[in-house]
């Protein structure tokens, strides 16, 4: 008993080392990486800043030393660039340092400080235009596959419609939904949608077309009707593909959102957040957004890949 | 095994397949080809029988032509007394590729009852005749693995279960040990050979290998290209007990020589 408790413990750490050994081994290079995205930053922001510092200091006809130039460079209210830990405490105190809801007479509403706060109203309408842009490419797909009349007219326009800026039609589409009386979450994620759909419409296609003619011949020898080839062989053969697309969706979807919050003078959201920062020239609160942004991204892109890992591993496809 | 579809039972006295005058011409962007010419060719219950020649001569064609999934453009053929169509659709045949065709996605298993599902057989059924014929092909305890996991040999034998798994009475194989190397092909040759015995099955082959044609079949019908057709049909006298070392007797040697003959009439060599 306690003989295969050892070997079964032995076995646990055998296996924890070499999982340490391949996490090291991934994550080694990203942060050498990291480490040195992280000091061009810092020369960067002092390049840049030290304009301002030098200027201040003339004005006010007081000698600086290189030491006091660098320290003043990275301490700057508003900054040209700002330095990494200038973002990361702005980062910090916008999500852990501030409550999600505060009491306002009485009652419990979001804190428009917190950062999470404007992450969330520009997620969840990502989360919506992404669902209905994944819906809407995948039956655009079958519909493309199955039908040649959409065949020939579908692509097209979905191609065209990407080549129109989304910066410019966003405002017209919420005019138009507003005037329909429809506001909030549904106008951004259907903009969100129109960019998320093309990518998953584009592998999809690929997918449902990728079984070769023997798979397909295999079939006709069993007489298999048009839904029984999709259900057992284009739409199994597709689901690689279609994740693939998704992960590029879903990104798409984001960028979607934080656009359409640009040009309709949204009061929240990341998109909203820029905007403000802009106006006030608060380049670390525009920085901090960016970054939140890009930690969403990674976020919706790590979930998708981890549902893809295990949806592969069960259907046999993830060697 | 369960009782035989009775559609799939041919009349007594008619064969499984009878082509005559058979034309079959492809219609390319550099004008028609000419795959098929004057095909005529009987195969009665029982026939192990080979179709071999070089590529371009129509052998694939030929069965694509049985299976319905080619149509000829002239001529007629019966597959069990019926059209090549109306044969499919009674489950007349069971097809194998020259690759073994498993889906990735599903296991052993659900690959050999993929037409069991198509065909509306019941789950106690599927799981019964999956069995079985896994057990034919010597597959029994792989039924869960995924085909990636399984040698290119296991799994053309898991293609010829898949094959097996409606019980057809005829199975058509296009170069299905084609893609194997020669030790794994003697092999499945001996298997072949041992599961038509026991199963009664036709069998239609197509190879381009003499020794395979001729250690397997019954009759060999020798094809030539440009246009494809039948230069000799060879009846083989071979018992019908074949250890694999009955390659190297005087008479095996005799019939593959006349193989080689009908090819070399066929002017298959000239290029």
């Amino acid at each position: 008993m306690s003989a295969t408790a050892d070997t079964a413990a032995g076995g646990g750490i055998g296996a924890l080392g070499r999982g340490l050994g391949r996490v090291s081994g991934a994550v080694l290079p990203v942060l050498t990486v990291v480490a040195c995205i992280v000091v061009l930053w810092y020369v960067a922001a002092i390049g840049m800043n030290r304009a301002w510092t030098l200027d201040a200091a003339q004005r006010q006809g007081v000698e600086l030393t290189a030491g006091e130039i660098i320290a003043d460079a990275m301490r700057q209210d508003r900054p040209v660039l700002p330095a990494p830990h200038q973002v990361a405490a702005e980062l910090w105190n916008t999500t852990m340092g501030e409550p999600i809801l505060r009491e306002r007479r009485g009652e419990y509403r979001p804190n428009p400080r917190s950062l999470f706060f404007h992450a969330w109203q520009t997620l969840a309408p990502t989360l919506m235009g992404f669902v209905i842009g994944g819906l809407a490419g995948i039956l655009l797909a079958v519909g493309i596959v199955h039908n040649r009349a959409m065949d020939l007219s579908v692509m097209p326009w979905a191609i065209a419609s990407q080549t129109i800026p989304i910066l410019a039609i966003a405002p017209m589409i919420i005019v138009v939904l507003n005037s329909i009386g429809l506001e909030g979450l549904i106008p951004k994620s259907l903009i969100s949608a129109y960019l998320s759909f093309f990518p998953v419409v584009v592998g999809m296609v690929k997918g449902l077309r990728s079984p070769g003619a023997m798979d397909l011949d295999l079939l006709r020898t069993y007489s298999a009707s048009g839904a029984e080839t999709f259900w057992k062989l284009r739409l199994p053969a597709s689901v690689p593909f279609l994740f693939a697309s998704l992960k590029v969706g879903i990104a798409a979807a984001l960028v979607g959102t934080i656009v359409a919050e640009l040009p309709t003078g949204a009061r929240f959201g990341l998109g909203a957040r820029l905007l403000t920062g802009s106006y006030y020239g608060q380049t670390i609160q525009i920085w901090s957004a960016l970054f939140m942004a890009a930690i969403c991204a990674a976020a919706l892109v790590a979930t998708l890949s981890f549902v893809e890992r295990v949806t592969l591993r069960r259907m046999g496809l993830d060697r | 095994m369960a009782a035989q579809t009775p559609t799939s039972k041919p009349a007594p006295v008619s064969p499984v397949i009878e082509a005559r005058g058979l034309d079959l011409t492809f219609q390319t962007a550099d004008g028609p080809v000419q795959a098929l010419r004057d095909v005529n060719l009987t195969i009665d219950k029982g026939d192990f029988v080979s179709f071999i020649g070089p590529s371009g001569c129509g052998k694939t064609t030929l069965l694509r032509v049985i299976a319905a999934l080619e149509h000829p453009t002239g001529g007629s053929i019966t597959v069990n007394g019926m059209t090549p169509d109306a044969a499919r659709r009674s489950r007349a045949y069971g097809y194998v590729f020259q690759a073994a065709g498993l889906y990735p996605w599903r296991t052993i298993e659900k690959n050999v009852k993929l037409p069991l599902e198509i065909m509306g057989f019941d789950r106690a059924e599927q799981e019964n005749r999956a069995k079985d014929v896994l057990q034919l092909v010597d597959l029994e305890g792989f039924g869960k693995k995924f085909p990636w996991q399984l040698s290119g040999g296991m799994q053309q034998r898991a293609s010829i279960a898949r094959a097996l798994a409606f019980d057809a009475d005829l199975l058509l194989m296009d170069e299905p040990f084609g893609a194997l190397d020669e030790i794994v092909r003697d092999h499945l040759n001996e298997q072949l050979l041992a599961l038509w015995k026991r199963t009664e099955k036709t069998i239609g082959f197509v190879t381009h290998s003499i020794p395979e044609a001729v250690y397997l079949s019954t009759r060999i019908v020798v094809m030539s290209p440009r246009p494809g057709r039948i230069t000799d049909v060879i009846e083989s006298d071979l018992p019908a007990e074949r250890p694999l070392d009955i390659r190297d007797t005087p008479e095996f040697l005799a019939i593959a020589h006349r193989v080689r003959e009908g090819l070399r009439a066929g002017h298959a060599y000239e290029d």
